[in-house]
């Protein structure tokens, strides 16, 4: 009796089991599919920035070999790019830039966020209203005028053109503000009774409980700052203060072409962001699903 | 609803001690004016000088024998009667109608399948999430050479999957093709961005509506539909007005690749803003360019608060 039942159930039970089977593999193959659509650029470009010969690149480029590393493989493309060009400025400018302008960022619009969340003072509500309406405004509506301005009082061309107008950013106050809001009110009070000054507050209770919004203010800052392109195309001429961004694009535009040397160079730029995302990709995923968390 | 309790929690300390309260007032002002000094000379001033040299005739470098002059319309008047303006709008409004449905699509599906338990999904979140990270100038420059009508790769694809019916495609110097050639690449580096956006929005539908769901009998495509769809409405708002926003700025990938042509096929408002106020000089017209830009985004934005609000009196 015991061996019908059994027997009964074996065909049932694989059918089933081999039904999942297949739809775990349908499954994976369309998530693959999906990878080699969304990485077989980014391979193609390191894979043909260690080609040396130039014409290699050129006849793989039309076939599968383009994803292949053979040949004569090295880094001379690289070697090409810091001789022909201060690449190092370059990524010290872009450094340096985004750096700048995220860190001195976070300390300044963290804490006029935490004056508009945690003090109640007069002109509060007002000055809330007004950063919620500033950020609308995007940044290529005002590029013009704000060329002018700087252009008057000699800024063209320097560093701090490319930081000082980005260091504040309503969005930002607004994810902080948003954040400080939830934290609870008694830890203020509490503090207040110990006789801590609002900075003290914000230094000892606030900064220490806040670090996820720290990092994703930090996070989607420098993604728009490392990318950012329009502004500096516009405000740097030499070489001194330009970014990757520039540099790459004035680079790209010179003919005659020489592949293995660009790849070499959009590499370079691509590195330190992959890399970065790769060690915090947690906090990446986390910094952009809050900034959808809005309205 | 919090800014509330803490009012109320407020009040009697301000009426128990008067100097108390006129620290923490002078603090919050010392902490807020730098900030808002920032604001006000790099965001708010520009806005304003935006509106009102686009009312004038402005030039960059100004000469000194020709003053600038007020001119009232005329800027406007020229714009809406340039064929270059009417040619660069309407190939942002075709770039948001296709890439901003489809990318919302694309997204939430993606979402969708990574949001599943299986092994090395992570994995795959990574991978699509990576171009996001890839800058822009780069992902531009690495799809020009993917495009090359002659060697490039994507046109030896199609050529073989259509058994060498289909192309070879000139890409980037066809009128026709150079749009959705610059669209693709949008949506390649994108997509990822608002994927995760979706992905967090999944996370928070409350796992009890699919289990009631299955107990009436809603097989998964029911459960998709009348679950997943309606739960992640203010998500989807959200991404869609985010992305046709993105997608009106649109600038770097046809800077890098085709600075607007051929023959402004894939001219953009920032494009034409960028020739008209740093190639040409012409600030006057450049700024009236960037106000009509500022309402466009301005209408979209009003369009998501109205949305919003809706869902927010339904719920």
């Amino acid at each position: 009796m015991t061996s019908a039942d059994i027997t009964g159930k074996i065909p049932q039970r694989l059918s089933l089991k081999s039904r999942k089977n297949i739809s775990v593999i349908l499954n994976y193959s369309l998530l693959i599919a999906i990878a080699v659509f969304f990485l077989f650029p980014i391979i193609f470009m390191f894979v043909s920035s260690i080609k040396n010969n130039e014409t290699q690149i050129i006849r793989d480029m039309s076939n599968i070999k383009a994803f292949i590393p053979y040949g004569e493989i090295g880094l001379k493309n690289y070697f090409d790019v810091f001789q022909q060009m201060p690449f190092g400025r370059f990524m010290f400018n872009s450094v340096f830039i985004v750096g700048t302008t995220v860190l001195t960022g976070l300390v300044l619009n963290s804490i006029i966020a935490y004056a508009l969340a945690r003090i109640n003072f007069k002109g509060r509500g007002f000055i809330i209203s007004l950063i919620i309406a500033l950020i609308i405004i995007p940044a290529e509506a005002v590029v013009i005028p704000l060329l002018l301005m700087v252009n008057r009082i000699g800024w063209l061309d320097s560093y701090q053109v490319q930081i000082v107008p980005f260091i504040v950013d309503a969005f930002s106050i607004f994810l902080f503000y948003q954040f400080f809001i939830g934290l609870p009110i008694s830890l203020d009070e509490a503090a207040k009774i110990d006789g801590a000054s609002p900075f003290q507050i914000y230094l000892r209770i606030i900064i220490p409980l806040s670090k996820p919004v720290f990092a994703t203010v930090a996070i989607l800052q420098f993604l728009f700052r490392w990318g950012d392109f329009l502004w500096p195309l516009m405000v740097t001429r030499g070489y001194e203060y330009r970014p990757l961004t520039v540099a790459i694009q004035q680079f790209f535009s010179q003919d005659p072409k020489v592949w293995g040397d660009i790849f070499a160079f959009a590499a370079m730029v691509t590195i330190p962001s992959l890399v970065i995302f790769l060690l915090f990709q947690k906090w990446f995923v986390h910094s952009v699903a809050s900034s959808g968390i809005k309205g | 609803m919090i800014s509330q309790t803490f009012n109320s929690n407020k009040k009697p300390v301000r009426k128990k001690s008067n100097p108390l309260q006129k620290k923490e007032t002078m603090a919050a002002w010392s902490f807020c004016t730098l900030p808002l000094l920032f604001l006000f000379i790099f965001l708010i001033t520009p806005f304003i000088v935006a509106f009102v040299i686009s009312f004038t005739d402005k030039r960059l470098i100004t000469n000194p024998n020709l003053p600038t002059q007020f001119i009232a319309l005329r800027n406007f008047l020229r714009l809406f009667n340039s064929s270059s303006f009417h040619q660069a709008l309407w190939n942002n409004i075709l770039f948001v109608l296709v890439v901003v449905p489809l990318q919302t699509f694309l997204a939430l599906l993606l979402a969708v399948l990574v949001n599943q338990k299986l092994r090395f999904i992570n994995l795959f979140r990574t991978i699509y999430f990576s171009p996001v990270v890839t800058t822009m100038v780069v992902v531009s420059i690495v799809w020009y050479l993917l495009y090359n009508p002659g060697e490039g790769l994507i046109n030896q694809f199609i050529s073989f999957i259509s058994f060498g019916k289909l192309g070879p495609y000139n890409w980037l110097n066809d009128t026709s093709m150079v749009l959705p050639a610059i669209m693709i690449l949008s949506i390649w580096q994108g997509v990822g961005f608002q994927m995760v956006i979706y992905l967090a929005g999944l996370q928070t539908i409350p796992h009890e509506l699919y289990e009631a769901g299955r107990v009436d009998g809603a097989n998964s495509w029911q459960q998709f539909w009348y679950i997943t769809i309606p739960q992640l409405r203010n998500t989807t708002i959200f991404v869609i007005i985010s992305t046709t926003i993105l997608a009106f700025k649109l600038f770097t990938q046809v800077w890098v690749m085709t600075k607007g042509g051929p023959q402004g096929a894939s001219k953009t408002i920032i494009v034409l803003l960028y020739q008209e106020g740093f190639t040409m000089l012409r600030v006057g017209y450049a700024s009236a360019i960037g106000v009509l830009f500022f309402l466009i985004v301005l209408s979209v934005s009003i369009f998501q608060r109205i949305y919003l609000k809706e869902e927010r009196a339904v719920a």
